[in-house]
């Protein structure tokens, strides 16, 4: 058998551990990731508590096991909203044109021109910071930049001949759409969801970090590395560990999406 | 002019690409005399580029150069130091690209990018360099130099565009030219002129050219020896006379047959209706909307009536900007015309669903470039049998049993169903294409330039295919084209048009032998004919040499 190729086996083995841990630990943590203990608070990596303990001597190994379960819940679930309204947007701004694109697209640059933190800032104000109202807000705040990509990558489409082949076979807009175009869509649109799961995993630890993600006690990687801040100057490996979580998350993501493109796409099979 | 000292010797040049170690060019040697006009012809993947290019120290930098000397004017060049090539580049030998829309700084004054050359290699004031170029671009036959002179390139067609860029060559009396094919991306008409004009200005000069092309009739008129490359060798070099008369390698005859040429005429069975029938067409392209401006649309066809009658091959030929493609889409229902009406089996077929359906399930496209009328996310197999999805009453074993007969038919049999477009070659996709169009087996067909983007050799067998097909199925055909040899080989009749208007429509018989107007003469006299000799060679002739001339660069 063929071995996969490098980014491949080693985006796939990050996510996959991910996966299984965040898994098991639906079923199984070394500590209850809740269970407050005040006489190990602070305490060091040791063989009890492998990644130390935090400030109320919560095993810091189990609520990163836990908040990776809640972390790539909320991001997985943004993505995808974001992806399939941006792409929704997109296909029908760019396949219409005419009056209605141009006003769509203002209102979409109107949005795109706020960052996204900003925006889903404001929509938290509204839906209220919890689990499902953070996956909503985030959803449409990067909901517009998919639109632009789709859009633009429908407009020069429309203008290759196999558009205009297919029209001629006598295929409707609606087949024409959806077998020649959207999976035409389908390389640039895994590039840009793999990198946005990296900046929504950011987007909402940053909003834990400014209190405005998954309410305290429940752990994501987010509010963990957030709570760690006051006490980085005596325990180090309580924003270290949720930090490389992170890094090593958004590495496997990258790589897996570079395999996963390569792979969509026929013109790059047997290209390496 | 032999008995004198050439001005560029290339001998055994062999360049290699550096990663893979292919030889693109194996053990050139050609040689070019001062004030002569020397040909390279060869198809795609030659070499020849490569080969002419070295001459300049313009290879790419992938390319390596193993072995070979190349002497210009005495001197070696493939030792020279970078600022004595600099030098001789421009100041004695001058290039002429392909592509005039990117060959010029498209944000420079025309005058600016003129004086550059002048500035650097000529001892000039401003006025005196101004004097010079107003004098080459009124040379060149661009109306208003004035104008020009303080005009961006963007303002300028294709063909005024490959005369500035001559200009800006010729300026600087280079003793060597090297053309790489300088008029490909031109029309018939228009590239004519262009190399008639490159030719009278090289000869005033007494500079020498190095003509690339792939263009073997082009090459014959103009130059007086031709180098004929393939895949990086030269097969065969000699007098323009001989290698048209006497080819000696195979390479060479299949290329000479690969050349466009005549058959008798075919006897059609008369009927009384006509298949397709357009009456009147009348095609605007909307102006450019935005929020708060609204551009004035333009007349792309002005009342366009024609008819093809069943089993008829129809060429509608052209220049650029005829309208002859909008008049293909607009037929082929792609577009909304803004008049007139299109028959079809006598019925018009914008007044009901049921007639429109059926011709929709009748007329067929082939488009003109291959590389993207292919979805490129589909296998050939998908490709090629998704018209069958609109047939009604057909069985998943038939329909499989049709791509299988029609594969077989654009000779793409075994395996090709499970590959990819980017997998085919340029030929070889255009054939997935045809099969395509007639998988449904339509009564009518409306090609557009379906061959205009392959090789010589490549577009032969693909015409023979189509011919072939042709006769086969009794496909009527609306052929697009702009390339007269192409329209005298396939067609029974020809309609000939100029802005957007039909100008003269007969027999391919009556407008090749007798044309009346005289755009029909100015496009024939700027295509070769070709007779056969016993040798397996050609003679050429040129139809109408006086016709256009002249006039053709007053209106060009």
């Amino acid at each position: 058998m063929k071995l996969p190729a490098p980014n491949a086996l080693v985006g796939g083995t990050l996510i996959g551990t991910l996966g299984i841990v965040a898994a098991v630990s639906a079923l199984w943590t070394p500590y209850d990731p809740l269970r407050l203990s005040f006489r190990a608070k602070l305490a060091a990596p040791s063989a009890m508590h492998w990644l130390g303990t935090d400030e109320f001597g919560r095993d810091v190994l189990s609520r990163l096991m836990a908040g990776a379960a809640t972390s790539v819940w909320i991001s997985l679930l943004t993505v995808a909203l974001a992806v399939s309204l941006g792409t929704v947007i997109g296909l029908f701004s760019g396949y219409v044109r005419g009056w209605v694109d141009r006003t769509i697209m203002a209102f979409n640059d109107a949005l795109l021109a706020f960052p996204g933190i900003l925006l889903a800032l404001g929509l938290l104000a509204v839906v209220g910071a919890n689990k499902y109202g953070i996956i909503l807000a985030l959803g449409i705040a990067y909901a517009p930049s998919v639109a632009r990509i789709v859009r633009g990558t429908v407009l020069s489409l429309r203008e290759r001949e196999f558009i205009s082949a297919s029209r001629v076979m006598g295929n409707s807009e609606g087949f024409t759409m959806a077998r020649h175009i959207l999976p035409n869509c389908i390389a640039p649109l895994t590039v840009l969801a793999t990198s946005m799961f990296g900046w929504v995993l950011l987007a909402e630890s940053s909003l834990s970090f400014l209190g405005l993600g998954v309410p305290p006690p429940a752990p994501t990687w987010g509010n963990m590395l957030a709570g760690s801040r006051p006490y980085i100057g005596q325990a180090v490996w309580l924003g270290i560990f949720p930090g490389l979580c992170i890094s090593l998350t958004l590495l496997g993501i990258n790589l897996l999406g570079d395999a996963l493109r390569d792979k969509l796409d026929p013109r790059m099979r047997g290209a390496r | 002019m032999t008995s004198t000292k050439p001005l560029l010797e290339v001998d055994g040049l062999t360049l290699r690409i550096g990663a893979s170690g292919r030889t693109v060019v194996n053990d050139v040697s050609f040689s070019v005399s001062p004030g002569e006009i020397v040909g390279i012809v060869g198809e795609s993947g030659s070499g020849k580029t490569l080969a002419a290019r070295a001459v300049m120290g313009f290879i790419p930098p992938a390319v390596r150069l193993i072995s070979g000397s190349i002497r210009f004017d005495g001197e070696e060049v493939t030792t020279m130091a970078p600022k004595r090539l600099r030098a001789t580049r421009g100041a004695k030998v001058g290039m002429v690209f392909q592509e005039p829309m990117t060959s010029l700084n498209p944000s420079m004054l025309i005058g600016r990018q003129l004086e550059e050359g002048l500035a650097l290699h000529r001892k000039l004031d401003a006025a005196g360099r101004r004097e010079l170029i107003l004098d080459m671009l009124r040379r060149v036959g661009i109306r208003d130099p004035e104008g020009a002179f303080n005009a961006y390139p963007h303002q300028y067609s294709g063909g005024m565009r490959q005369r500035i860029m001559l200009a800006s060559v010729m300026l600087l009396k280079p003793a060597l030219l090297l053309a790489d094919e300088p008029t490909t991306a031109l029309d018939a008409v228009v590239q004519r002129d262009v190399m008639e004009l490159m030719v009278d200005l090289t000869k005033e000069n007494g500079t020498a050219v190095l003509l690339i092309s792939h263009d073997l009739g082009m090459v014959a008129r103009y130059c007086s020896r031709i180098v004929v490359m393939c895949q990086g060798d030269v097969v065969e070099q000699g007098r323009s006379e001989d290698i048209l008369a006497r080819p000696q390698h195979s390479y060479t005859r299949k290329l000479l047959a690969a050349m466009p040429h005549r058959e008798p005429a075919r006897e059609l069975p008369d009927t009384a209706t006509p298949l397709v029938s357009v009456d009147g067409l009348v095609v605007d392209y909307g102006g450019r909307q935005g929020f708060f401006r609204k551009e004035q649309g333009k007349r792309a066809l002005h009342g366009i009536s024609l008819s093809v009658k069943p089993g008829e091959v129809v060429s509608v030929v052209g220049g650029s900007g005829s309208g002859k493609t909008t008049l293909g889409h607009a037929i082929a229902g792609l577009l909304k015309p803004s008049g007139g009406e299109i028959r079809f089996n006598g019925k018009p077929i914008d007044k009901s669903d049921a007639a429109f359906w059926d011709y929709r399930l009748n007329c067929q496209m082939v488009f003109q470039d291959p590389y993207s009328s292919l979805d490129p996310r589909m296998t050939i197999g998908e490709l090629v049998g998704e018209p069958l999805r609109l047939v009604k009453g057909m069985g998943t074993a038939e329909k499989k049993a049709r791509l299988q007969e029609v594969l077989g038919e654009v000779g793409l049999g075994d395996g090709f169903a499970e590959r990819y477009p980017h997998e085919l070659s340029g030929g070889q996709r255009q054939r997935v294409a045809i099969a395509r169009a007639i998988i449904r087996r339509p009564s009518f067909v409306i090609a557009d330039e379906p061959v205009s983007a392959l090789d010589v050799t490549v577009r032969a067998q693909v015409l023979e295919l189509f011919a072939e097909l042709q006769k086969k199925h009794g496909f009527s055909c609306l052929f697009i084209s702009h390339d007269l040899g192409v329209v005298e080989q396939v067609s029974d009749r020809v309609v000939v048009m100029q802005d957007g208007r039909i100008v003269e429509e007969g027999t391919r018989d009556q407008i090749f032998d007798a044309p009346r107007h005289d755009y029909t003469r100015k496009l024939l006299s700027a295509v070769p004919g070709l007779e056969s000799t016993q040798d397996g060679g050609v003679r050429l002739f040129w139809r109408l040499a006086d016709a256009g001339g002249a006039t053709a660069i007053a209106n060009a």
